[in-house]
């Protein structure tokens, strides 16, 4: 049993090795384009780190940029544990706004006990609903979820903007000039903020809503490794074709797993609005968490533990930078940062098909000579 | 006899692994040299690095008498060395000249740019005439046989002026006769002086068709023999590294089982929408093995997808032990008492990426005791995959390892193990040995008759002759979607099975 459990956590290290090694070439690299802009990477780094762990304050406003991006990591990589890239989280995530939104005008004299959990639900219904799109198309008709979801990405933008405009608006709930923004959730169904519980995290407004995205977060891990839903799904997702061989239907598990992403990435968008917000702002363009979602999923290498990590690094880069450049350093660094991360981890994807096909090799010959 | 090949020392380390190990090969000019041995046992590797494939560790390669580095495939043919590799490597939709001349194509007019069909056609005519290789050279390949396709590859290796032949695995696809035929086109070769080179595993072709025979086991060679010199049972044992016992011990079979797969007049297509299944009629009965004994390609595939649930039928029906399941879903068909051991082990057998014990539950992962109200049971789960290991001899460090670490026999005992313990009344073993080694075929012929002697029905697809007179109780023969005639297994002759197999009427 000991022995299990130590072959367990070196499973684990060797999991985190690479991503962990990437992180820090990534900021090896990223020296050395501070220096280029005649700046000090020791310095730049520091205000990076010190605006976005200096204190508990700070550390609150990375919580909070982490929030949604933990939704929105869980969402891609539910996804693409069953075989499906799910661009469309952006969609999702603005189906979930406006439900969230529209639940918090209807049923705003409902009780704050009450309220949130309801805007909740309703936000991840609205992302599950713009997800099923995709999902069914893809399991009856075989249509690529990607091409599909992209559209829906627009479609679903400007739906929110019209319906932001139109019905929404206050001018027409409410009276008065027309605005660029939708009804105000009512009190009683915002979330609370932390530093109602934790003085110490002072003007930063994180609230519950990172709570809820860690709990979620473990939620779907169980799914995913302790139930026969996760089993299937990640079936479908590793071999569609021994799955079906199983009696695994590929159709139903696409749609669910769609379905769940959809569920996640709306969930993101009504703690957003709840929680941050509280209302939602005609927009140009996508809100980009959908697609930072992406960026998470894959560092976290699809693993709702390893997304929590990911998703807290992208909260230190995204609230650090600001200090950062307060201090003179051109925040573009951290996007290179976060570019290189990427590039790294992807390139582990590719680089390691050579290895594997050799270490296939090996292992089978290893096999044969025992017999 | 001069050596047109000489390999010296040969070894070829893959990380962790040893392939070749100091391996020395000739090769005579106008000779027919076999290279035997198991799966695995680096053959293909030895002579992927003679063309070029790979590059030895260690040792050097002589062509001609002459020290030759072959860095990549284009060196190896222009020294004259042609591969015919074992999945063949052609446009189907292009014609026969076509992929001849595929990379060396003949060009005419203004600046060489309009492409010389005629020339070439003419060419593919005369070499195809010279060394007897009769094909059509307008025909597309998709139109022809698998045995006209294997002509087209050892024409285009000719095309390129090609001395030494490399033929991987050549009789793997074809029809007894095509063998037959394959075995004087090389005869007429070696005849024309060219040397050829054949990897294979099967002991009755070495004997067949081969000058000399070397043995090859666990990256060493162990003999070269002549064949003259030499018998199957000796071959065997040196390519195995013991005494084996190729006949399947096995009591005579009850003929008045209860019919347990009733198959009538079965309909399904391809997935191109042809035809594959025209009407397919057969019983299995309890205590039987019934082999479905053809060709690859005629229809084996689809029959097997429809019995599964993985294929819908476009007509006819089949029942199991009375109950009709012709619409049913896979799910439903496991339920009633069916074990799929299927061909194709990576595709639709396991999921490399899980564990062995996830791969264990297969197909049962929603019953009682792996799961229930769908949660899963991991203690359950593992136990039960360190019972089908130890039972079934998997060779592999725990149940807790991926799928894909372990070897292709291994995998597919565990495969067959799965299987078994679903204690069906029906087991459909699609090609259960194909690419595994001897001791992993004893081992699996051996289960499958302890399966057919406690009264379960099996249904064996198999494109391997050997294999099915080996375990049939009955035969029948499938061609071109049909079933074309049903015989005893004690009465079935391989000349008569494959008459059969090539759609000719056995009887006449």
């Amino acid at each position: 049993m000991q022995s299990q459990k130590e072959s367990k956590i070196k499973v684990a290290i060797d999991s985190i090795k690479f991503p962990l090694l990437a992180i820090v070439f990534a900021f090896i690299i990223g020296a050395f384009f501070i220096i280029w802009t005649g700046n000090n990477p020791i310095m730049a780094y520091g205000e990076l780190f010190s605006g976005s762990i200096g204190n508990i304050s700070r550390f609150g406003e990375t919580l909070l940029k982490a929030t949604p991006l933990i939704f929105t990591g869980l969402a891609v990589g539910f996804g693409y544990r069953c075989g499906l890239f799910n661009i469309g989280v952006e969609g999702q995530y603005i189906f979930g706004t406006i439900f969230a939104v529209s639940g918090g005008w209807v049923f705003r004299d409902m009780p704050g006990f009450i309220l949130p959990g309801i805007l909740l639900v309703l936000g991840a219904i609205g992302g599950a609903i713009w997800a099923f799109i995709p999902g069914i198309l893809k399991a009856k008709r075989g249509v690529n979820e990607v091409i599909i979801s992209i559209m829906l990405n627009y479609t679903a933008l400007y739906i929110a903007n019209y319906i932001v405009r139109s019905v929404l608006n206050p001018s027409i709930l409410l009276g008065g000039d027309k605005k660029a923004y939708s009804v105000m959730i009512p009190d009683q169904g915002r979330l609370t903020a932390l530093t109602e519980f934790i003085p110490s995290f002072g003007y930063s407004s994180v609230n519950t809503g990172i709570v809820i995205a860690i709990i979620m977060a473990l939620i779907i891990w169980f799914i995913l490794f302790k139930t026969t839903l996760g089993y299937e799904v990640r079936s479908v997702g590793f071999n569609p074709y021994a799955s079906e061989y199983g009696g695994i239907s590929i159709a139903k598990n696409i749609t669910l797993a769609m379905v769940i992403s959809g569920a996640l990435a709306g969930l993101a968008g009504a703690v957003t609005v709840i929680g941050l917000t509280f209302k939602v702002d005609m927009a140009s363009g996508m809100p980009g968490y959908g697609f930072d979602g992406i960026a998470v999923a894959l560092v976290g290498k699809n693993h709702p533990i390893g997304i929590l990590a990911s998703a807290l690094l992208f909260g230190i880069l995204k609230n650090g930078e600001r200090k950062m450049q307060i201090a003179g350093i051109p925040k573009e660094v951290v996007g290179i940062i976060q570019s290189i991360i990427i590039i790294f981890i992807a390139a582990e994807a590719i680089g390691s098909y050579l290895p594997d096909i050799k270490k296939k090799f090996s292992k089978k010959s290893k096999e044969e000579v025992q017999v | 006899m001069t050596n047109v090949v000489e390999m010296k020392n040969i070894t070829k380390v893959f990380p962790g692994v040893v392939a070749n190990d100091q391996v020395n090969f000739e090769l005579k000019k106008g000779e027919i040299h076999v290279l035997l041995g198991e799966n695995g046992a680096g053959k293909t590797t030895l002579m992927n690095i003679l063309y070029g494939l790979y590059e030895q560790t260690d040792g050097d390669i002589f062509i001609k008498g002459q020290l030759q580095k072959i860095k990549d495939p284009s060196v190896a043919i222009s020294l004259g060395i042609g591969m015919v590799h074992q999945h063949f490597m052609l446009v189907e939709p292009f014609t026969v000249t076509e992929n001849i001349i595929l990379g060396s194509e003949t060009h005419k007019g203004f600046a060489n740019s309009v492409l010389d069909l005629e020339t070439a056609n003419k060419k593919v005519k005369e070499i195809s005439e010279l060394y007897g290789l009769a094909v059509d050279p307008s025909a597309k390949i998709q139109d022809i046989s698998v045995g006209m396709q294997q002509r087209v590859e050892i024409l285009k290796t000719l095309y390129r002026g090609a001395e030494i032949l490399i033929l991987d695995e050549p009789t793997a696809v074809l029809t007894p006769q095509e063998i037959d035929e394959l075995g004087e086109i090389l005869k007429k070769l070696v005849e024309q002086d060219k040397s050829i080179i054949l990897i294979t595993h099967k002991l009755k072709e070495v004997m067949a068709m081969s000058d000399r025979v070397t043995v090859i086991r666990r990256g060493k060679v162990i003999e070269t023999l002549d064949k003259n010199n030499t018998n199957i049972d000796e071959l065997a044992e040196l390519m195995v590294g013991r005494k084996v016992n190729l006949k399947v011990d096995k009591k005579t079979h009850e003929k008045d089982g209860d019919v347990v797969l009733k198959v009538e007049g079965l309909m399904a297509e391809d997935n191109r929408g042809s035809h594959a299944l025209k009407g397919v009629d057969f019983e299995v009965k309890s205590g039987e093995i019934f082999a479905i004994a053809g060709v690859d390609g005629n229809g084996q595939g689809q029959l097997v997808e429809v019995l599964t649930g993985l294929r819908k039928s476009t007509g006819g029906s089949f029942s199991i032990k009375g109950v009709d399941l012709s619409h049913a879903t896979t799910k439903e068909i496991l339920k009633n008492s069916v074990a799929h051991i299927p061909e194709d082990r990576h595709k639709r057998g396991l999921v490399l990426q899980h564990s062995l014990a996830e791969n264990g539950i297969l197909g049962n992962h929603l019953d009682e005791p792996f799961s229930k109200n769908g949660l899963l049971d991991e203690n359950e789960i593992h136990a039960y995959s360190k019972k089908l290991i130890d039972e079934y001899d998997v060779r592999t460090p725990s149940e807790r390892v991926q799928a894909n670490a372990l070897s292709g026999g291994n995998q597919q005992k565990f495969i067959v193990a799965r299987e078994i313990n679903r204690h069906p009344e029906l087991i459909i073993a699609s090609q259960p040995t194909r690419g595994v080694d001897v001791g992993a075929i004893e081992f699996i012929h051996r289960k499958l008759v302890e399966q057919r002697d406690q009264g379960k029905a099996i249904l064996l697809v198999s494109l391997e002759l050997d294999e099915v007179m080996a375990l049939a109780d009955r035969i029948a023969v499938i061609y071109d979607g049909k079933i074309v005639g049903v015989v005893e297994g004690s009465e079935a002759n391989e000349r008569e099975l494959g008459i059969m197999m090539a759609g000719g009427n056995a009887k006449a």
